[in-house]
Formats: C-alpha cells, structure tokens, sequence
C-alpha cells in the first residue's frame, strides 16, 4: 500500500504553469522528499497529491487506482500541515479522533487508536488539553498524531517543522525518521531545507519552477548532481563554481568543488588567497576565501582546529577526483 | 508602551479624561437622574442635581399610559428577528467568500457595501407603497423584512472579516480527514466562527434597535417599535421632563448595557475588519 | 487552494444574499425612477400621466431643494469636521496611561448606543430649551439671555446633537487604531531624533490616516440619511432652515402625497450619494486593500 504514481500532471493558475507536466514515481514505503527553493511548485505538487487542488491535466494514481477526481477524504492520504492547522476548540484527544470520528469508527475502537497514538508520540499526559496550551513541538506531534491513527496508504507533510526553533527542529526530525522506520508507511516531505531533504529522505526530488531537476537517493545527488541547479542546492555550504580557463583546461564550461573537498597546504597550492572570513563551529571550520580573478569568495571546509584568522593567506588544493563538470547548458559531464 | 510615566502627569490627565467623559455623558445621566424626579423638580431653577425626592412614579405612568410593553416587545421582534434571519443568509455568503473566495469576491463585497450607500429616502416610495397595497405596513413581518435587508451587508461584511482569521488550513486538515461539507461546517467551522456570530448578532441588534428611518415611516399603531414610542414625546407634551426622562431610560437602558459589552465589536464591524 | 467542486458550492452558498440585495436595490429604485416620470399625487386619483421630467424640474428648481442640498452638504461636514478631530483629540487623550481606564471608556462611548429618537428629544428639551434647559439656566446665570438654539440656529443644534451620537464612534475606532500603533516604531523616530510633535505628525497621523478614512466612509453613510433627529426636533423648520434632502423628500412624498415629485427627489437623493459614494470607495478601496 502507498504507491503512488503521477503521469504527465500538469498544474496551471490562470494562465501561469506552475507545473509542466510532470511524471513520478513513488514507491511503497518510500520516504520521499521534495526539496527546491520557495516559489518551485513543491507545495503545490504535494497539494495536487492531497487532492486539495485540482489537476489542470494528468493523471494520480494512488495504489494503482485512479484518484485524479477523487476528493481529498477519498485518497487515505493524512497530512501535516505547516501551520499543524489544529482544531483549536477540540481538546487534543478530540483532534486526534476527529479522522476516525469521520470515519464512523466505534468508539471503542477510536479510544485504542488515540491512546496508541499518544503513546507512540509521547501525548499522554497532553490528551485533554487544547492546541493553545501546547508548546510548538507538542503541536506537532499532535498533528502527527491525527495522521497516523488513520493508519494512512501515505502521510503527506507540507514543511512541517519551519516553524520550530533549530534545536527542536532537529529532534523532531529525528522523530519522523523513526516513525517513518517503524510504520514503513509511505511518506511524502516538502521542505526547502536541504539538510533536512538529506538527513530524512529515501528519496529526494529535487524541483525548481514546478520542473524535477533531479530524483535520486541522497548520495546520489550528492555525489552526481545532474546539473549546475543540483550541484549548486544540494550540499551545505554550496558547492564553489569555477569557469574560464580553469574550466577549460579541464574540458568543461563550468567546473564545481564542493568546500569540504578542497584541502589547506603549505605550500603548492593551486590557489592562493585572503581569508576574509573563518568560521569556527568546533567540528569545522568553513574558510571564505577572496581569490584573486574571483568574484565570490571560494568556501573551504577545514577541520576543527585550522589556525586561520581574518587576513592570513592561505594555499588551497583540490581533490582532483571530486570535481564535477558542467558542459554550456550547464548539464553534467560524466 | 512600557513607559514610566510620572505620577503628575497621570494625575492630570486622569482628571482631564474624568472630566471630558462625564461630560460626553452627563446628558445620559441628566436624563436618567430627571427620570426620578417629580414635573415640578424636573424643571426647578437652579436644577436639583442630586437631592432631591427620589420617585419611581415616572415609570409607572409611562407604562401605564402607552403601553409600554408592546413597543419593548415590537423592538426586540424586530431587532432580534432582522438579525436572525440575517445571519441565516449571510452565514453561508460569508463563509464562501471566506474560504472559497473567486476573482470576483472583491467586488461582490464592495457592491454589498455599496448597497449601504443607497439612500433609504431613493426607496421610500416605493416600499411606502408596497407595504400600503401588501399590508405589510405597521406589521413586524414587514419591518423585519427591511431591516434584514439594510443591515444584510453589514451582517456579511462582518461575519467575512471573523471567517477571513480561521486558517485555510485548519478546513483543509478537515477535509483531508474525510469531514463532508456538513460535518465541516458543523464540527469545525460553526465552533470557531460562534465568537464572530455571536458579536454580529449583538452589533446588528443594536443597530437595528436604534434604526429611526423605516421604523418611523412604516409603522403607525401596532408595529412601532421604541424609537416611535419616543418620537410620540416630541409633540409639546414632551415638556413633561419627568416622564420624558423615564420613557427615554426605558427605551435606551437595554441596548445601552448591551454596547457596553461590545464596545470590540462594534469597532470591527462598522470598520468591515479595517482596523482592528 | 479551491477546487471546482467547491466553487460551484461557494456560488450556491453566495447566491441568496446576492439576489436579495440585488432585488432590495433594484426593484424599489426602478419604481422610483418610473414614478418620478408620472404626475402621480395620492390625494388625486385618477391617471398618471406621463410628464417626463416636470417632476425634477419642479424638485429642482424648488427653492427648499438648494437649501436642503447645502444643509445636507452642511450637516455631513459639520458632523465629520467635529468627529474626527474631536475623536483623534480625544483618542489621544485615552490612550495614555488614566486610572479607571474601563470606565471612561464606557462613559465616553455611551451616546452611540442612544436611540436617536431619544438623544433629539433629550437635547431639545432638556438642554436647548431656553426656558427650562440646562443651557438657558447656565446662560441666565452668567447673565445672558437664553438663547433659544433650535429656533434661532436650527442646523448647528442639530449638527451638535448629531455630533454627540457620532463622537463615540469616531474615538473608539481612532483609539483602536492608535494602540495598534507598534510602540517599536515610535521608540525608533525617538532615537532618530524625532520630537514629539514630529512623532505625532510623521509618525501617528500617517498611522491613523487609515482609521480616519474609514470613520469618514461609515459616518458618511448614515449623516446622509440624518431623519430622525429633525423630524422630532425642528421639523425641518423653521421655514426650511434645517431641512435636509432626505427630509425634504419625505415631506414631500408623505407629508404632501405627491409621490412623482418625490420619487424625482429621491432619485437626486441618490446620484447625490453616489457621487460622494464613488469619492469614497476609491478611498476606502484603496485602504482596505493595503
């Protein structure tokens, strides 16, 4: 259960496409990611699935079956919304019943899938309170909370956590990826955080301006980004472009190192510059360095403990074998 | 602000304030304290402010003397029902321009105000003799009519501002979780829009209560409500203060206690959710 | 975030307050224009003649409709030129820090809620009257003779009392606006140099400009159709010094039965509305949009 499968879908507003047409994959299980910049259609993409917005043209199957016309109720798809979306007069058990009210469940039944739930999720003590009186991270777990009692063919989350600070951010990730393991349900994530795209994903797809850049496995993209918008979005910090002659002599327009394959030598490196900003983060330093020739500093990953301040200059060298090569139309050169 | 303001300042501008709001008020209190007074004390000179032979005697004359208790009734029918059947019909308007809104909504709303701008005399003939020839005149059906349709855009106006501040999501999450279009309005939308209902209906009473065009013109001896009970007093036996006084309190005294509670709602909705 | 299933919905859902209103202002205003072409008098029975446009001509060239069409313009100025600043004084006043806040507030918004039939009588009577009202008392007191308000000023007594009902209305929702005022603004131009008349003027003024324009869109409306408050005062009198249009379109259909002339002052009540009605939604348009 959970296959869902989008053939030449296509999106439009008026007369803006904010969805070419579009095929995917989605496997049973899967946990699968989009990921792109604001504005790229991913949101809407997932609301199409969800059925909150109706295709222009194509077709989504869900399981094999055709679901292009049927209504969000009828796709057994949940979601978590952005904003966690709720109900603000119903006490959190009530929020967490109200699918399975719906649904005409018996009540008996409904009690056991709440209070598993609230287990599952850490709720327990929360059960009877309101949305207002829960902190930012219980909010959502309560919203996770409404979408798996459903017992769903796939959950749906539209950038669930951009609204938690950093710390809780990274903890509740941790917690869908171990809901993800222990459900084995299909998960569909929209976020435009790439870190979480590769800390969570099976599968990330990759979208910019309602087109799929790219599909593949984390690593994947990571090791063989298809294109300069790949190269350049996936990865932190961002992948160095060079072009010119430096590009040149390696058969390519535009050639890319990612910081953390760039390595400080003593001396014999192939450039040499300023540091105009060293940032140390303890595990790392991230060296922004002003070559001349240059326009944007060239960003460097060095361990922990690199000597480096403000003004020293450095000798940098690559690793000849991670570099990537772009041709004119910024497409990879394998 | 989190000023420190010092406490001769706030002394002279609680005494300034004190002294421009009894001002603003004093012809209410004027009228409530004449209200207990006998004829002759009503028009004393100098005027009797506080001591004076407290009386209730007003009251009950006014009461007895016009029936008081059929103008109190043919308000509320008129108030209560205008809004009532105003709310049925614009719940629904509302909500789809709330949540649904179109390319158009825009304007439907603006020509929905815009409606409030004809003025009541560009109809008055027409509804003068429409009532004559339907006998709805001097009928409560009929102001009840005319009042759900003047104050029909308020009604829709305001209820569009509190649906306007329920997230899109929260309807959303309902549906995905399978809630048909009744359960929706029941379980989510009708829970957290009953605030909003609820300050409509209490503004849109009082305007209605107060309404002194329609009420005046078509209504005689069975349907006038309280503003025509006092209108009665403007012929010279209004000279009587006394009794004046109290016809006035008893007219005002309920709409008067209810603004009070919803001074918040009342700057919502006449502002159409402008300022807030 | 709709999807066609939800559309034709929300259609259904809009359709009876829209036809409604649309019936409301359509039907009547199409009898009134008809009848505002015929020679139509209820105490005449008998054929109604086609005269096309006597009945305005008759209106207009009436000397009461000058009058009242300057008293109307009058009346709606007077009203907004007290309210608003009246309101933003007053307004500003509240805001600050006052012991029994609640209570001032209440006091000060109390008029509002006062039937106008009542606050024009009670004015009439028990303030204006130069022989038993308060202000004839004050004014013998001090030494000077009554001045009998409603016979000698008929239209500024009935702006001033019309001016006690909107006042409230006019502070409230200026108030409302200024403690929406984000204080991190204001703390910023003091940092910047700004004294407080220049915190008032670059700061405040431009902040409430919004509130103001609505205050004058809503009260625009009603001061319009201002009725109640001459018919039990002044009668429109004396002559027609205080006759308003509205007024004098209700004298003329009910009070004289003839409904084509009438009908003919009740169309140029509206074009009237609707020119100041355009001025205004373009204002309001605009505002409410930001």
């Amino acid at each position: 259960m959970g296959q869902i499968t989008l053939s030449k879908v296509v999106k439009r507003f008026g007369d803006v496409e904010v969805i070419p047409p579009l095929d995917l994959e989605i496997n049973e299980g899967e946990f699968v990611v989009f990921v792109g910049p604001s504005g790229c259609g991913k949101s809407t993409l997932l609301r199409l699935i969800a059925g909150l917005e109706d295709v222009t043209d194509g077709h989504i199957s869900i399981d094999g079956q055709d679901a292009t016309e049927l209504p969000p109720a009828k796709r057994r798809l949940a979601m978590v919304f952005q904003s966690y979306a709720l109900y603000p007069h119903m006490s959190v058990r009530k929020n967490i019943a109200f699918p399975l009210k719906m649904a005409k469940m018996d009540q008996a039944e409904i009690d056991k899938r709440v209070d598993g739930a609230a287990k599952v999720l850490n709720l327990g003590d929360y059960l009877d309170r309101r949305p207002g009186q829960l902190s930012g991270g219980q909010r959502q777990r309560v919203a996770i909370g409404r979408a798996i009692v459903r017992e769903p063919a796939a959950f749906l989350f539209d950038e669930p956590l951009s609204n938690l600070d950093a710390a809780l951010r990274v903890g509740m990730r941790l917690e869908i990826s171990e809901l993800h393991a222990r459900l084995q349900t299909t998960m569909i994530y929209v976020t435009h955080d790439q870190v979480e795209a590769m800390t969570m994903a099976d599968k990330i797809v990759v979208l910019q301006a309602g087109r799929v850049e790219q599909v593949g496995s984390p690593l994947e993209l990571y090791r063989a980004p298809r294109n300069l918008f790949v190269a350049g979005f996936i990865g932190s910090p961002r992948m160095n472009f060079i072009t010119g002659a430096e590009a040149e002599a390696h058969g390519a327009t535009t050639i890319g190192i990612r910081p953390e394959h760039i390595s400080i030598v003593p001396e014999g490196g192939t450039w040499t510059g300023k540091v105009v900003v060293s940032e140390h983060l303890g595990s790392d330093t991230f060296l922004h360095v002003d070559i001349e020739g240059r326009e944007e500093p060239m960003t460097v990953r060095g361990d922990g403990e690199v000597p480096v301040r403000h003004g020293d200059t450095v000798q940098l060298s690559p690793d000849e074998t991670k570099i990537h090569r772009f041709d004119a139309k910024g497409l990879r050169i394998e | 602000m989190a000023r420190k303001v010092t406490t001769k300042r706030r002394i002279t501008v609680t005494v300034i304030a004190w002294i421009i709001a009894l001002l603003i008020f004093f012809p209410i209190l004027w009228t409530f304290l004449t209200s207990f007074k006998t004829e002759g004390e009503a028009v004393a000179t100098p005027p009797h402010f506080f001591f004076f032979h407290w009386t209730l005697e007003n009251y009950l004359e006014v009461s007895e003397r016009s029936d008081y208790v059929l103008y109190f009734f043919n308000s509320v029918v008129i108030s209560v029902g205008s809004t009532i059947i105003g709310l049925i019909i614009a719940i629904p308007a509302a909500w789809a321009m709330a949540f649904v809104p179109g390319k158009r909504t825009k304007d439907v709303l603006m020509w929905m105000l815009s409606t409030k701008m004809l003025p009541p005399v560009g109809v008055l003939i027409p509804i003068y003799l429409i009532f004559k020839n339907t006998g709805l005149m001097d009928t409560r059906t009929g102001l009840v009519i005319v009042m759900t349709l003047i104050n029909l855009p308020i009604i829709v106006w305001m209820l569009y501002t509190y649906f306007k501040e329920i997230p899109g999501e929260i309807l959303e999450a309902c549906r995905m979780d399978g809630a048909t279009l009744k359960e929706e309005v029941l379980y989510i939308l009708t829970p957290m829009a009953v605030p909003g209902i609820a300050s409509t209906l209490l503004l849109n009473v009082i305007l209605a209560w107060n309404e002194a065009f329609w009420t005046l013109n078509l209504t005689a001896a069975n349907a006038a409500p309280l503003t025509a009970f006092i209108a009665s007093y403007s012929s010279p036996e209004g000279l009587f203060y006394a009794k004046l006084s109290a016809a006035s309190m008893m007219a005002i005294a309920p709409i008067l206690i209810l603004g009070w509670f919803s001074q918040k709602q009342l700057v919502r909705g006449l502002t159409f959710g402008a300022v807030k | 975030m709709a999807t066609q299933h939800s559309r034709a919905a929300a259609r259904l859902m809009i359709s009876p307050a829209v036809i409604l209103l649309l019936l409301w202002m359509i039907v009547p205003l199409a009898m009134t224009v008809y009848f505002s072409f015929l020679n139509y008098n209820l105490l005449m029975p008998g054929a109604h003649n086609f005269i096309g446009f006597e009945n305005y001509k008759y209106f207009v060239t009436n000397p009461a409709f000058i009058t009242a069409l300057i008293n109307t313009l009058v009346l709606v100025g007077g009203v907004l030129l007290i309210t608003t600043v009246g309101g933003t004084l007053l307004a500003l006043l509240l805001d600050q820090p006052v012991w029994g806040q609640g209570i001032v507030r209440i006091l000060v918004i109390a008029p509002f809620f006062v039937m106008p039939t009542v606050s024009a009588l009670v004015w009439k009577n028990m303030f204006m009257n130069p022989v038993n009202g308060l202000f004839g008392w004050i004014a013998t007191s001090f030494g000077f003779a009554p001045f009998d308000f409603l016979s000698q000023a008929p239209l500024f007594s009935i702006i001033l009392i019309v001016s006690w009902q909107w006042l409230p209305f006019a502070t409230l929702i200026l108030l409302t606006a200024l403690q929406s005022l984000d204080s991190e603004q204001v703390e910023a131009a003091e940092m910047d140099g700004a004294g407080p008349f220049a915190r008032f003027f670059h700061i405040t003024v431009p902040h409430l400009s919004r509130a103001a324009t609505v205050v004058i869109l809503i009260q625009t409306i009603f001061l319009l159709s201002v009725f109640a408050e001459i018919l039990v005062t002044t009668n429109g009198g004396p002559g027609n010094a205080s006759t308003n249009l509205t007024y004098l379109v209700y004298a003329q259909s009910l009070l004289q039965f003839d409904v084509g002339g009438g009908s003919a002052g009740g169309i140029i009540a509206v074009i009237l509305a609707n020119i100041v009605a355009i001025f205004l939604m373009r204002m309001i348009g605009k505002n409410l949009d930001a």
